[in-house]
């Protein structure tokens, strides 16, 4: 990935303590688009919280009385073919959608760290092993790799998780083996070693940290794919069931909608789930120029 | 040279068929009492076991299963009833040629703003292209389908019916490559390319508009990294003519990322292709595949997965075999 080169950031926390947060400040003031991105963040997090509490209606009521209601001032989105509340629905998902894709990327961040750093720190076999393993899940499309694990492991919401998870762990890995790898037998490294350190404790304390400010980048960035991915994967009939409110299936059930005129079925919950994309995409932008100014276009 | 490359496809290859054979096993449930059908017996159950070779160690059932793929044998599809590998093979047509002219559609657009966007950076161009390329790895493909559908279909009234390859009042053209449109130029039959044409702009479009982002980012990077280095500079010392410059020094210098470029876009290309064709019922392989899973027909998944796989290694290695021929520093090692 392009994050690969961004192990040579500018190390002002070393040396003086409260650079880090002075130059944190100084990037956002000169960036507004990155504050939009953590305003719409926490927008998200709020929805994903106290959405379920906050929803005027109960996302899985019925109502045969007001199906297919083009929006109005009593339902923002509209109502869907059983005239259950479209904004409800679109607002309530938010939690599952997040919590997919959250759970995923926190899945293949701690295997990839983990299989990344054993193979950048020992190398050897070890290594050549792990990189064919990531070349073979690399071969293949990941979207479709994860329809296949899926249909493999079978068709629940938790299969969804390790599916995603699965086909983002080479990001990961290849990003820590090559942080961990440089920084082998940088100074501070033998210098941690000589002082009586165990190699476990100097792979884990002193060399992994200098790993994290890219993985963050890259998590942020991830993280929208990732929801992009359980939304196809629900889309096309995989993970979540119908009744329950999830972006991808209220796409798929508004298809069938939108060849009649019926629009505001699959529309919102499609651009509430573009905005949570590009939310995410927004912030590792942002986050890439916090951590690794050279990058900045 | 080329053989080197190939040679080192291979080892890919198997652990692609390793993974594919680990996915087959993993199924949930029993293969043989799945294969046996719901009305079968104990005694048949395990006369199909043992016919199938799943009372043989795993290893020994891996050797039959690369035995089978040898054999081009990846099972019956179970709705069909038809091999997966003639399934496959009449309905792979279909999505090459969506994927191919949306690729080439895409190309055709993210290149040159890409150039014009590194060429005149701060102007509108340069604008549009951040624009798009943030916006267009935000967008979910079937959601942008389903828009374009709503708006060109229903509101402008000038798609047709997002209802597969042909509207119903066109003959399909005689089979000769699978891909309608060569096909009826190939007969002359232009009535018939016109209204394959008609009902490939939109999903071609939808693809389009996915793979434009990371194409034109790329492009964009490339260029303004070719443009600021030395040897550009010298050309521009020399007196050398614009257009020289930019287009027979920086560009095919900046080509060579972007071809890399192409090998990842191509495959989230074949991902997306799945979503494509379920929005508009495309008769391709990926809306096989979604078939498949909904009745959870396993060895048409199963098969689905490997051909995609297989499909992309090709791709790469052509796309490293092509890498060399554009810069002959790399070679191929």
């Amino acid at each position: 990935m392009a994050d690969m080169t961004a192990s040579q950031q500018p190390k002002t926390a070393a040396r003086k303590g409260d650079t880090t947060l002075g130059h944190i400040a100084y990037v956002l003031k000169d960036n507004p688009v990155t504050m939009l991105a953590f305003a719409m963040l926490a927008f998200f997090l709020g929805c994903a919280f106290f959405g379920p509490a906050l929803v005027p209606y109960d996302p899985l009521a019925t109502n045969g009385a007001r199906a297919l209601q083009p929006p109005n001032w009593d339902h923002w989105f509209g109502t869907d073919n059983l005239g259950r509340d479209v904004f409800s629905r679109v607002v309530v998902a938010t939690r599952l959608d997040l919590t997919i894709s959250v759970a995923a990327v926190a899945l293949s961040f701690v295997i990839g760290s983990v299989l990344g750093s054993i193979a950048g720190y020992w190398g050897g076999w070890l290594d050549a092993v792990l990189n064919r393993c990531l070349d073979t899940i690399m071969a293949f499309p990941l979207f479709v790799l994860a329809m296949g694990v899926v249909a493999a492991l079978g068709n629940t919401v938790e299969n969804i998780i390790y599916a995603t998870a699965i086909i983002n762990i080479p990001f990961y890995a290849r990003l820590v083996r090559a942080e961990v790898n440089i920084r082998r037998n940088a100074g501070f490294a033998q210098a941690a070693k000589l002082s009586g350190n165990s190699d476990l404790r100097v792979l884990a304390v002193h060399i992994f940290p200098n790993a994290l400010p890219p993985m963050m980048v890259q998590v942020s960035l991830n993280l929208g794919w990732a929801i992009l991915n359980a939304a196809g994967l629900s889309f096309i009939g995989l993970g979540v069931r119908p009744p329950t409110p999830e972006w991808g299936i209220m796409v798929a059930e508004g298809a069938n909608f939108i060849v009649s005129g019926e629009w505001w079925l699959a529309v919102f919950p499609g651009l509430w789930l573009m905005l949570a994309v590009f939310t995410f995409n927004l912030l590792g932008d942002g986050l890439r120029d916090i951590v690794d100014p050279r990058k900045r276009t | 040279m080329i053989l080197g490359r190939v040679a080192q496809a291979i080892p890919v290859v198997m652990g692609v068929v390793v993974i594919s054979f680990i996915l087959t096993r993993a199924l949930p449930g029993d293969p043989a009492a799945y294969f046996a059908g719901p009305a079968a017996d104990e005694a048949s159950i395990a006369e199909i076991r043992e016919a199938l070779g799943l009372d043989k160690p795993l290893f020994q059932q891996f050797f039959y299963y690369v035995g089978d793929l040898a054999r081009g044998d990846l099972g019956t599809s179970l709705t069909t009833g038809q091999t997966v590998m003639s399934d496959l093979a009449a309905r792979l047509p279909a999505s090459l040629e969506l994927t191919l002219v949306a690729l080439l559609l895409s190309c055709g657009i993210a290149i040159p703003l890409g150039v014009l966007a590194a060429t005149r950076p701060g102007t509108w161009v340069d604008h549009l292209c951040r624009i798009l390329v943030t916006a267009g790895v935000s967008m979910p493909t079937f959601f942008t389908g389903i828009v374009l559908i709503y708006v060109f279909y229903y509101l402008a009234g000038i798609a047709p019916s997002p209802l597969g390859r042909l509207d119903f009042i066109y003959l399909s053209p005689p089979h000769v490559t699978g891909f309608y449109l060569i096909d009826a130029a190939l007969a002359g039959d232009w009535e018939t390319w016109f209204g394959a044409l008609k009902q490939l702009i939109l999903p071609a479009t939808t693809l389009a508009l996915f793979t434009l982002a990371p194409i034109a980012r790329m492009t964009r990077a490339a260029m303004l990294s070719a443009l600021s280095s030395d040897f550009i500079r010298t050309a521009r010392a020399a007196g050398l003519g614009t257009r020289k410059v930019l287009y027979g020094y920086a560009f095919r210098n900046a080509l060579l990322p972007v071809v890399t470029t192409l090998g990842m876009v191509f495959s989230f290309t074949l991902g997306a292709n799945v979503l494509v064709e379920k929005v508009f019922a495309w008769p391709g392989i990926g809306s096989y595949a979604v078939e498949a899973l909904v009745v959870s027909d396993y060895a048409a998944v199963q098969g689905f997965v490997l051909a995609m796989a297989l499909l992309f290694v090709a791709l790469n290695l052509i796309i490293d075999i092509a890498y060399a021929l554009i810069d002959p520093r790399i070679g191929l090692k």
